[in-house]
Formats: structure tokens, sequence, C-alpha cells
């Protein structure tokens, strides 16, 4: 099967055999990030643009690794660096990256759905490296990879995802990956961040953390995103914590093998206990890890390179 | 001016309860009685075969943007975009830059009116000063300068105690108040409906209840103060349902509806596209359905299109960040005349009369009638001919339209003002 898509903006419209192929070539890839020369040529001569325009410290790192490990030419530049500061507009500085001869966009922005704005705009490649409150594609698929890597199939598998789902990206996108993978989503947390107007996502919502952690057997916990909430959301961090934070007495509600994920960046003591996020349960830093790989296929895949000639390497 | 004669035209007067092929007679600017036999004979003759004859056209909520903003619409290009779409009366709202909150920025509006409308504009002012919602304008002032309703559209007064003493000030000139009913504690960072549509895009909802509570909140002190308040551009299920109640009670409270919250859905906001974002939003199905009911059962009084121009890079922008608003005087006719007359069975007249009788009835204006004495102030309109809309190739000084490109029904063919021919169907030639 062919890859047709140059822009990766949602996990929403991709097809499950689309998330498939990415996995695939990530996985092949994962096995190029363990030689000692972790270099291949696929992409050299490119350039990528990072252009981040939202604060990031992990995901910018990764997709610059990722680009790296391809041997694409990379160029970051982020808010503060950037003439949007001067009052340009989104469409001009796109464009002028694009006059400067750029092969693709890497573009973070809080204002959801710019990606797929630049889309239209631009002759290149865009991809989403989190729009607003909208999708964190990249996210979603290190996330399930992780999962599957661990798992296996996650056909039926209970995932619960817990913290601020409102206003997270890989929240969304996590939830359009799982559902396609055929996972049972329970979004859990307190009324107030995890409406019952997500249900439409064809998940469950669930604000009893017992009933939803029993038995399951990935929790994804979010950091609870202050810049991105008014005051009136929930009463204090020590609430939360009291209420929905995860610790030991809580996991002890998960299915024995279950696997205990975060995005980062944690807020230790606030959704986790230390104590979890270092745990042998944890696969936090594997999901950084798969970061890398799930971001080269994406690169790849987009810059119109061919699944079939990414052979693992044994 | 000559004796026009018009014939053969279906003419729909609601105020005089007529639907029926006839005739119209107009005589130095305004309709007249049948002239005798002799006087017929000299008359200049209309033939308007096929064509729907109704009053003028009238829309009290537009934004013409002058003074201030004239990169975006002036009142010489709104009144050509108006005439364009029927309209012969507009009610121009006040947040403009600077805000008309003082007689001479009403003078100024009426001066540019005089000078380059082809329609007649009538202003507002705003309720407070700056339109900041701390102390009341100089309405006593506002209502010396010629304005006919106070609002401060674009925003709503949030201190209950301020819009008590604005209605009972106003009330002493019997001027109506128009809200922009939105409680802006509930709508920080909002752009879109709150609901399944925000909730799967990422954006920032604007609940139905922000709409009901001011609505409810207006009922109360116009119940409370006997003033006349009216709610515009109503969105929300159930603040029509509110105004129903308060309606039956005999409240003296009024409502009006958009064109684009009965023909358009939050769905529509699914590829982030900044022509469908206004405010109020667009909202559910089951609000779209509460808003035309309203309109049939005449909870919801009138039309009006809150007609918003915004210059093409205003709108290109990320979502979030473009600015609230669509054009609607050129459309809102064909609009309206496809889902509530032909998708929904209102008659022609019922729909002629949401455009014309009724708002010029609420504000009283001299319009939205053709009986003798009379302004001359007419359409001649072919409801099913289809023509192509490009608001490019528009009357606007802007394109932000939803409707652009799109195949539309309902074409106007002629507009009169004071009996004077000001759009031939193709062009303005006044």
């Amino acid at each position: 099967m062919s890859w047709n898509r140059r822009h990766l903006l949602t996990l929403e419209e991709l097809s499950l055999a689309e998330i498939d192929q990415i996995h695939s070539v990530a996985t092949a890839f994962k096995k190029v990030l363990g030689r000692s020369v972790k270099k291949i040529p696929a992409l050299r001569g490119k350039t990528i643009i990072n252009l981040f325009l939202e604060p990031s410290t992990r995901t910018r790192m990764a997709f610059d690794m990722a680009a790296k490990r391809l041997s694409a030419d990379v160029i970051s530049f982020d808010a503060a660096s950037s003439s949007t500061t001067k009052g340009e507009t989104l469409r001009d500085t796109a464009e002028n990256i694009a006059a400067l001869g750029a092969d693709m966009i890497v573009l973070r922005h809080n204002c959801a759905g710019s990606p797929l704005y630049l889309s239209k705009i631009l002759g290149i490649p865009v991809i989403n490296a989190g729009d607003g409150s909208h999708e964190h594609p990249t996210q979603g698929l290190l996330d399930t990879f992780t999962m599957r890597e661990r798992l296996g199939s996650l056909k039926g598998r209970r995932v619960v995802i817990l913290g601020d789902i409102l206003f997270s990206r890989v929240a969304r996108s996590n939830i359009h990956a799982l559902t396609k993978l055929g996972a049972n989503v329970t979004l859990c947390g307190p009324s107030t961040l995890v409406p019952h107007s997500l249900e439409s996502l064809g998940v469950t919502v669930s604000h009893d953390l017992r009933s939803a952690l029993a038995d399951a057997e990935v929790v994804m916990l979010l950091r609870i995103q202050h810049e991105r909430q008014t005051a009136t959301m929930f009463p204090s961090l020590g609430e939360y914590t009291s209420m929905f934070g995860l610790n030991q007495t809580r996991a002890s509600w998960l299915h024995p093998k279950a696997i205990i994920m975060h995005p980062g960046p944690i807020n230790r003591g606030v959704e986790i206990d230390s104590s979890l996020a270092d745990g042998e349960r944890s696969v936090i830093l594997d999901q950084v890890t798969n970061g890398i790989a799930v971001r080269m296929a994406c690169l790849y895949l987009c810059a119109g390179g061919a699944p079939e000639s990414v052979t693992p390497v044994d | 001016m000559p004796l026009l004669h018009l014939t053969n035209a279906r003419v729909i007067d609601p105020a005089a309860k007529r639907d029926a092929a006839g005739e119209l007679f107009i005589r130095d600017g305004v309709f007249v009685a049948r002239p005798s036999a002799a006087d017929l004979k000299k008359a200049k003759k209309i033939d308007a075969a096929g064509l729907v004859a109704a009053p003028g056209l009238v829309d009290i909520h537009v934004h013409f943007r002058e003074p201030g903003q004239t990169h975006k619409e002036t009142i010489e290009t709104g009144s050509r975009a108006a005439a364009a779409g029927g309209f012969t009366s507009v009610v121009c709202m006040p947040n403009t830059a600077p805000v008309a909150d003082n007689a001479g920025t009403i003078q100024l509006i009426k001066d540019s009116a005089a000078r380059s409308s082809c329609i007649h504009v009538y202003p507002t002012g705003c309720i407070t000063v700056g339109m900041k919602g701390q102390s009341l304008a100089p309405i006593g002032s506002l209502k010396r300068a010629g304005v006919i309703a106070i609002t401060d559209d674009g925003d709503c007064v949030q201190s209950n105690e301020l819009m008590r003493r604005a209605c009972e000030y106003a009330k002493m000139f019997g001027l109506p108040l128009m809200d922009h009913c939105q409680d802006h504690s509930m709508t920080v960072g909002a752009v879109m409906n709150e609901g399944q549509m925000s909730v799967k895009l990422g954006l920032k909802g604007w609940p139905n209840a922000a709409e009901d509570l001011i609505v409810a909140r207006n009922c109360i002190l116009s119940e409370y103060t006997g003033a006349h308040i009216h709610m515009q551009h109503l969105s929300s299920r159930n603040a029509v349902e509110i105004l129903r109640r308060a309606k039956a009670r005999g409240v003296r409270v009024t409502g009006e509806a958009c064109p684009h919250h009965i023909a358009l859905t939050d769905e529509a906001l699914a590829t982030y596209d900044t022509h469908f974002k206004m405010n109020p939003p667009l909202r559910t199905e089951e609000d779209r359905l509460a808003i035309i009911a309203g309109l049939k059962d005449g909870t919801i009084d009138i039309l009006a299109t809150d007609h918003a121009p915004h210059t093409p890079d205003e709108k290109d922008r990320e979502f979030d960040l473009a600015p609230n608003g669509i054009l609607g005087l050129e459309t809102a006719l064909a609009v309206s005349l496809e889902i509530l007359v032909r998708k929904n069975k209102f008659k022609l007249a019922t729909l002629v009369d949401l455009w014309t009788r009724k708002p010029a009835q609420l504000l009283g204006l001299p319009a939205g009638t053709l009986a003798e004495g009379a302004p001359a102030d007419l359409v001649l309109f072919d409801p099913e001919a289809e023509w192509l809309y490009d608001a490019k190739k528009g009357f606007s000084k802007s394109a932000n339209s939803p409707w652009s490109g799109q195949k539309l029904r309902g074409q106007v063919k002629a507009t009169y003002v004071s009996g004077k021919l000001v759009f031939d169907g193709k062009k303005i030639v006044a």
C-alpha cells in the first residue's frame, strides 16, 4: 500500500491502514535508532522548518532529532524570534518560509485549525505539531505505538485517559487513534474538564475514578494546563490531587499488567506520584524514545518516502 | 417627477393585507391612488410581469463602519449593497471608531448619509459612554441628534444595575434599547458555539446559556421598568422560549433573527472557515429549528442581517484571531426565501412582513408599506430567479460572505427609494 498524504494534520482524518503504516515504518526506524550509526540518508538535501509559535521543548527537540536522523537540514524558530511578534501574519510568515526553499513545515501553534489553514496556502507538506486544544497527531501516534509495543493488539483493551481533557490536544488525537485501533476508551476527571459532550467522539466519560481505573490496561495521565484555564474550572491543584491524582492505592485498582503513560511535562505530586512516574509500570520515557521513531516515520512518509523501501534492519 | 405606473406585478403589502396581482402608482416620491385616465396616459409604465412588488426591505441591524473603519465599508458602499439586496431603509449600529456615543458623531453619520447614501439610513447611539458598559451615554442628546434606538451592539451591558437605569432613562424619550445578549463572564475567549463541534475542533465554546441569561435578564428588566428591549440576533433555542413566555405575559420585549442563524449550523465550522465565524455563533440544528419556529409563531418579530463587513485580510487568519461577522444585505432575501418560504412553508407575504412592516413598526420608521401617501420605497423581485453570488463582485466594500460562489434563488430586479430607481437589477443607478 502506498502513502498518499502530503500533510499530517489530524488523526481524525487518518484511516486505520494509515496508522498501521506509520507504526510499521516507525518500527523499522526504531531499529535504526538502536544501531551505532543512527543516521540514514532518506531526507538528505531536504530542509525542514520547525515553526514553533507556542513554547515547546520535548516535541520540538523530538522533531529536530527525527529530522536529523533522516539527514534533513533543520531550521527551528520560535515565537520570540519570529516576525509574528512584529505583526506579521501566519500566512506571510509561512509564504516567506516556502519562498526560502523549505521542503516541509512542522507547525506548533496555539490556534486550533492553523495547520489546516497553512496546508491550504502552501505547496509544501505541513505537519501538525500541536494546534491549540485541537490535535497533536504525532503524540497520538507515538502513544498508540508505545501501547502496541507493550500490549500487542489494542482491540478491546481498556484505556483510561485521566485529567484535563477539555483543553487537551493530546487527548483528542489519542481518542481518534485509539477508537480506530479498537480500544475501549474511558475519559476521567472532574466534570468541568471532562464534559459529557466528549462522548460524541465515541468514548465513555466517567467522573468516578475507581470504576474508571478498575481493570484498565492503560492509564494515560494528562497535565493540568494552568495556562489554558480560567480559575473557575476546579478549586485547587490540591483538591485535584486528592480527587484524581494517581497514587499507589489507586494504581492498585488497575489491571495487574497495566502500563502508566504521560505525554509530559509531568507535574510530580499533582496528577501522579513520583513513585509511579518512576516505577516499573511507567512507560513515560519509552514514549519519548518512540517519539523519535514515529516522527521520523511521519516526516519520511509525508516527504514522499516509499513505505516499502524502509526495510527493518535485523 | 413623472407619474410612474407599475403594472402586472404580484403586489404584496402586509400592512394592507394585500397579496394579489395589481398595480401601483407613484408620484413625487410617494405612492398615490389611481390617477385620472388623462394622467395615466402620460405616466411612465413599468411592466413588472412575473415579479413581486413589495415595500422596500427594512434592516434594523447593519454595520456600515463609518466613521473610522471605512476600509471595511462606508455608508456609501453599504447603502449600495443594501439597495442591491432590495433594502431601502437600514439602521446602523454605533460600534464605529469612535463609537457613536455623542451627538457629534451622530451628526457626522447623518451628514455622510445625506451626502452619499442611496437609501434611508437611520443611526443608533450607544447605551454607555465609549460602549464600555460603565456609565450612561448622553441618551437625551443622542435622541435630540436623531438616534432611533440605543444599543451597545457587539458588546452587551453586563451590569444589571446600569441596564436597569438605561431602561428607565431611555423610556423617558421613548427610545427602544436593542441588546446583543451575551454574558461575558461565560464567553471569555469563546469563538464558536459550545457543544459537540467545539469539543471536536478544540475551539473555545460560547454556551447557549450565556445568551439565555441575558435574554431572561432583559425580560425581567423590561417588565420591571416598562422599557422596550429588543433582543438582537437570537441564536439559542432557550432564549426563544424565554422570550415567548415573557411576551405571553405582555412584557414589552421583541426579538430578531438573522438569515445565517436560520440557514446554517456549527457543523459548517468543520474546516475552520472564518466566513462562518460570527457573534452570536452558529449553533445546532435544534437551535436553528427553534429560531424558525419562533419566527413562525411570532415570538421572534423580525428578520435582520447583522451585515458586518471585514476585509479579506482581516478574515484570512487563524480562526481564533479572525474578527466576528459576515455580510448579509445582498443575500438576505434569497436565503430567507429558501429557508422560510421554500423549506418551511412560510407564506411569501409573511416573509415580506418580516422584512418590511414589522421592522419598520418595531422602531417607528416611515417605511414598510405601499399605502397611499407613504414614501415610494419599493422592491421588485423574482422569487424563482437563480443567480450566482460572487461576493468579490458584489456591492459591499468587503467580501466576507459564506454564500459567495453559491447559486441562490430569488433575485432583486429593481429597488426604488422615494420613487426613484436606485438599483436596476444589475447596477446602482442613483
